[in-house]
């Protein structure tokens, strides 16, 4: 149960978004631009893809399977293949660059500090340009904040997979910002 | 040195948001609405939440320019902003900020880690269910802050003298991008 009242049954961030839809609008506008924003050199689904990792680290099932499903649904493979890469970036194969930016949002989850400039300088000789190496920090960053957010408040997640894969479409067609804040 | 090529005449985030004008502006909305509020809990008590969380994190960009904000609506009580980050439990605040300050510091380990009685003694000392939302996302968003900051190398002035008219800068004006656009009051 939710360590406070929130006035509605629904699940995750979406019960978060509806109790408080003011602090909500920023926390989307955010959300949209760092993972469904056409205008990124990293497709979306790579970008899905470090938000599921950092999730799974911060160990938030209802994150890591969200945006799992946004992967799985971005880059057409399946759960087995989101799940390994969650497991082991490095035989999951995916991208010698993306392995390298996964590695910083891994090390970004750890706390700011854990990145280092050669793990930053692997990720550019490996052909990550600045604005990826930031968009990939601010990412996992923000999901250092989603997951505290969603698990802090104790909030509650389905446990059926298949829940957050049928969701992933339209989530993939409206984006985050949409005009419901918790739709 | 920063880990990208940013303005190196700005400090700290503020780099960081004039590199990246696009997500600087959610970023500034959420900090106006959870620390420019004395809606519930006051501007004070808030950016001590984020204060002490940054301190937590080791971030001493985040926590020395929040302190400062933190002292500019404290009365320039500096000393009772050094306690809160260091030793809250001991710090001449609140019974109801003391236990808030144990939720934020929970959170920033990780979210499971707030405990249902953690609550429950925030609510005996009269915080509502608004003030442990707030809590808990002003804790959260820091952990993103200062991971943002410290993730990019950003860089982190060593004068302390230049961070209290920085923080005077946002206690009057708030947080927008006039943070990273404007002339920085010397």
């Amino acid at each position: 149960m939710a360590l406070i009242d929130l006035g509605n049954d629904l699940p995750g961030i979406r019960g978060l978004m509806a109790y408080s839809p003011d602090t909500a609008a920023p926390l989307n506008e955010l959300a949209e631009l760092l993972l469904h924003s056409q205008d990124n050199s990293l497709s979306r689904g790579e970008r899905e893809l470090i938000a599921t990792y950092v999730s799974s680290l911060n160990d938030c099932f209802f994150c890591a399977q969200v945006h799992g499903a946004m992967a799985q649904h971005y880059l057409q493979c399946s759960m087995e293949a989101i799940d390994a890469v969650k497991l082991d970036p490095a035989s999951a194969g995916i991208s010698p660059k993306l392995q390298s930016l996964l590695a910083i949002a891994a090390s970004v989850q750890q706390g700011g500090k854990a990145v280092t400039a050669t793990q930053v300088d692997n990720a550019k000789q490996l052909g990550a340009t600045d604005k990826e190496i930031h968009d990939t920090v601010l990412i996992a960053a923000a999901f250092c904040m989603f997951n505290r957010y969603v698990d802090g408040l104790h909030t509650w997640a389905p446990q059926d997979r298949q829940l957050y894969i049928q969701r992933a479409s339209m989530r993939a067609a409206e984006g985050y910002a949409a005009s419901s804040p918790h739709r | 040195m920063p880990f990208i090529q940013v303005d190196e005449h700005l400090p700290g985030i503020r780099a960081l948001l004039a590199f990246s004008p696009a997500t600087a502006a959610p970023m500034g909305q959420l900090t106006n609405l959870l620390l420019r509020s004395n809606e519930g809990l006051t501007m004070a008590e808030r950016e001590l939440i984020a204060t002490h969380v940054s301190y937590l994190n080791n971030c001493f960009y985040c926590h020395q320019s929040h302190g400062a904000i933190a002292a500019c609506y404290l009365n320039g009580r500096e000393e009772l902003v050094e306690q809160v980050k260091t030793d809250y439990a001991n710090a001449a605040v609140s019974a109801k900020l003391k236990a808030l300050l144990s939720i934020a510091a929970s959170v920033q380990k990780g979210g499971k880690h707030v405990q249902q009685q953690q609550v429950d003694t925030a609510k005996a000392a009269g915080a509502t269910d608004k003030d442990i939302h707030d809590t808990v996302l002003i804790a959260a968003a820091f952990c993103m802050f200062n991971r943002y900051v410290d993730g990019l190398a950003a860089t982190t002035p060593e004068d302390l003298s230049t961070y209290p008219p920085r923080a005077k800068q946002v206690a009057a004006h708030g947080y927008g991008n006039h943070v990273f656009s404007e002339q920085q009051p010397v």
